[in-house]
């Protein structure tokens, strides 16, 4: 244990009073306390890094919106979870997943156990007002156990993350800017290639989306198994 | 040259025309069937990994998705070189089944009873289905329950009534369970008598329709369908089988492997729909037809006692093969009596509770061919994959595009008998369109080509000359 005295904050989300540490972040305190704020690319387990937009929040006195799963919680913090504003972000932020690249749920091996999918079925995502990019995405099935799928990929980097971060071999990356970013595996060659590749299979689990699936699924019948995750984050709690 | 124009086709399956050339005495000289939607299935697989066929292949049609589903498995059981376990074989055949009563049932009640029912030629306005729940409520009520039962068992087996999953390659997906098996037996008796009624109705109707049993596509044709060693009915497994009209055997055993070698497959420039002819004799000469007709053609028996009983009044019909296209409709509900009673047989074997449903491999094999009876009839997909396993290449063959010639030839004989150009009527065109009916044509299947249509550019000076052609 260090003898670091621990700082206790209070603030309200969503009209609660809520208590936190304050090396925590808004949605760390707000999961503690019950209430949801929509997440994507965060998991918990991995770093945060705020990317997908999903959980904006409204803070008292700031002029933009904040992402919860990385902003530390302050002494009388007011955060505004749910309003209009916010939710015509989220859902906004959604739509522009779904329309840059090919989710065509009906066929997916995650079909009904999706991320993506459950979201923007809680969010009220039924209709994509954006045109769609229809990109000439490739699948890379050189790995023997493997599939990416690019035209489901959503570049959230879970993937990225736990092969750094959890298996420690930092196989994935991200190539490119804007639209045209993709995930790779070592300096953009073939999965099946890839010298730092253990096979271990943590980032198909963790993958949100059916772009990191197993071979050999049919239609819906991916379905992620994470339980890995906290239990390997726990032993390395008691490590330190 | 005055043409008639038939546009859209209606009480059919997909989108499409009809064009009749008439002569300067009003008589009709030419006439074609367009298709007019393309789909591109074939094209837009490309890439995608096999393992993905069944489910996105199933997605060609609302209607037969089990039937594309059935024979993308089949295709994808011959690329990772598996023998399914026998449960699930036989559970595949139950879908099977009731996806041929179910579609059946929208063929013969919803889209063609009108016909029958009001008549050819009453107003074209109440000639539907609304039509007929508001004059024969009873016979509509017997239409919609017995899809009902169809959609039920597909519903009950692989969750959902359209595009349901379940069939996976390698078998299915999971089990059936006992108290789904006693549903679906729960409900077979009142499906057979429903089958029953509709038969003893149809077959007391035959007679008013003389004209139409005598010009419906009534030519003499091959046929092709799947048949076994026993020479019996027949929908999932055996192997194909072209008869002539005198039921001589033309070619057989014909397989995934060597359907090429008998089937060919032709681009027109007036139609989305392929061709397709038996090859040896080429495309003028190689039309077939296939589906219920063909398949009662083609088979001995049925192997179920009352079909066998409807069967042998068929087979009454005409010294050889039956050859009136008007007759679909009769074969369409023999093969409901059929596939009723076979599943009641299915579900009571011993091992249809069977926990062994699913043979799992990688791809061992860069081809696969599925071939299957769908309710148009000989359905084939067929894939080529990389050796990572994504598609490289697919061809279907569907039970439209088979008939797509027959169908041609049909509406030119229908329209040669009914229509006189100098004063028309709708009961006349309406003839017209019922003979396409009769095929039951899913047009929303059966286009896929993409890149490969034909063009033919002509420059004509002012008198009418051909002055330059450009052909691709």
């Amino acid at each position: 244990m260090n003898n670091t005295a621990i700082e206790i904050c209070t603030l309200i989300i969503e009209n609660h009073e809520c208590g936190g540490r304050a090396d925590q972040t808004i949605l760390e305190v707000a999961e503690e306390n019950g209430i949801f704020i929509p997440t994507l690319c965060r998991l918990s387990g991995l770093s945060n890094i705020g990317a997908c937009r999903m959980c904006l929040v409204e803070v008292k006195g700031m002029n933009k919106l904040m992402p919860a799963c990385v902003t530390k919680v302050q002494e009388g913090m007011v955060v505004t979870v749910n309003n209009e504003r916010l939710a015509e972000h989220r859902r906004l932020a959604l739509e522009m997943l779904f329309s840059e690249r090919n989710h065509i749920c009906s066929v997916c091996v995650t079909n009904g156990h999706c991320d993506l999918q459950f979201l923007a079925q809680k969010l009220g995502v039924n209709h994509i007002t954006m045109p769609y990019i229809h990109p000439l995405m490739p699948v890379d099935a050189s790995h023997p156990r493997f599939l990416a799928d690019h035209n489901r990929c959503i570049l959230c980097t879970r993937c990225v993350r736990v092969c750094q971060e959890v298996e420690g071999a930092h196989t994935w990356d991200i190539m490119g800017r804007g639209t045209k970013a993709r995930v790779i595996t070592d300096l953009n060659r073939p999965w099946g290639e890839s010298e730092s590749c253990t096979g271990c299979g943590k980032c198909v689990q963790v993958c949100p989306t059916g772009a990191l699936s197993e071979k050999g699924q049919a239609a819906g019948e991916m379905l992620k198994r994470r339980t890995f995750l906290p239990y390997l984050s726990m032993m390395r709690e008691v490590g330190k | 040259m005055p043409t008639i124009t038939i546009d859209p086709v209606t009480r059919i399956e997909g989108h499409s025309k009809i064009t009749l050339q008439l002569d300067d005495h009003g008589d009709v000289q030419e006439a074609r069937f367009h298709v007019t939607q393309v789909r591109g299935f074939e094209k837009l697989c490309e890439g995608r990994p096999f393992t993905e066929m069944p489910a996105l292949m199933a997605r060609i049609c609302g209607i037969c998705p089990t039937s594309h589903l059935l024979a993308s498995s089949k295709a994808c059981d011959d690329i990772m070189a598996v023998r399914i376990p026998e449960t699930a074989e036989k559970l595949r055949r139950i879908m099977n089944l009731a996806q041929i009563i179910q579609s059946h049932a929208l063929s013969f009640f919803y889209l063609s009873s009108p016909d029958f029912l009001l008549g050819m030629d009453s107003d074209p306005a109440e000639r539907n289905i609304l039509g007929v729940i508001a004059k024969h409520p009873e016979m509509a009520r017997d239409g919609i329950r017995l899809r009902q039962f169809g959609q039920r068992v597909l519903e009950t087996l692989g969750g959902k009534r359209v595009h349901p999953g379940w069939i996976v390659p390698g078998g299915v997906s999971h089990p059936l369970q006992a108290d789904q098996r006693d549903l679906i037996l729960s409900e077979l008796p009142e499906a057979i008598q429903i089958t029953r009624r509709a038969l003893r109705w149809f077959k007391g109707q035959i007679e008013s329709f003389r004209a139409e049993v005598r010009s419906f596509a009534n030519f003499p044709s091959m046929f092709l369908a799947m048949a076994n060693d026993h020479n019996e009915f027949s929908a999932y497994n055996g192997w194909l089988r072209f008869i002539d009209t005198n039921l001589n055997i033309v070619a057989d055993h014909i397989t995934g492997t060597d359907y090429q070698n008998y089937i060919g497959e032709s681009c027109n420039d007036d139609s989305y729909l392929k061709s397709t002819y038996y090859k040896p004799l080429g495309l003028h000469d190689g039309m077939y037809r296939v589906g219920p007709l063909a398949r009662l053609n083609m088979c001995q028996s049925a192997g179920t006692p009352q079909a066998d009983e409807e069967l042998a009044e068929f087979r009454e019909l005409e010294r050889h093969s039956v050859l009136s296209s008007f007759y679909y409709h009769y074969a369409r509900l023999i093969e409901i009596l059929f596939s009723i009673e076979r599943m009641e047989t299915l579900l009571n074997d011993s091992e249809i509770l069977g926990k062994n449903v699913r043979a799992h491999a990688s791809p061992n094999n860069f081809e696969g061919v599925g071939i299957l009876e769908a309710p148009r009839g000989t359905l084939i997909h067929h894939y080529r994959i990389d050796q990572n396993g994504l598609i490289e290449s697919a061809n279907m063959v569907i039970a439209t595009g088979h008939n797509n010639l027959a169908i041609n030839h049909g509406v030119l004989q229908v329209a040669r008998q009914f229509v006189r150009g100098k004063k028309l009527e709708q009961g006349m065109l309406n003839r017209v369109e019922a003979v396409v009916r009769t095929f039951d044509p899913c047009l929303s299947c059966s286009t896929h080509a993409a890149g490969a249509m034909p063009l033919d550019i002509q420059l004509l000076g002012a008198d009418g000359e051909i002055i330059d052609r450009l052909r691709r």
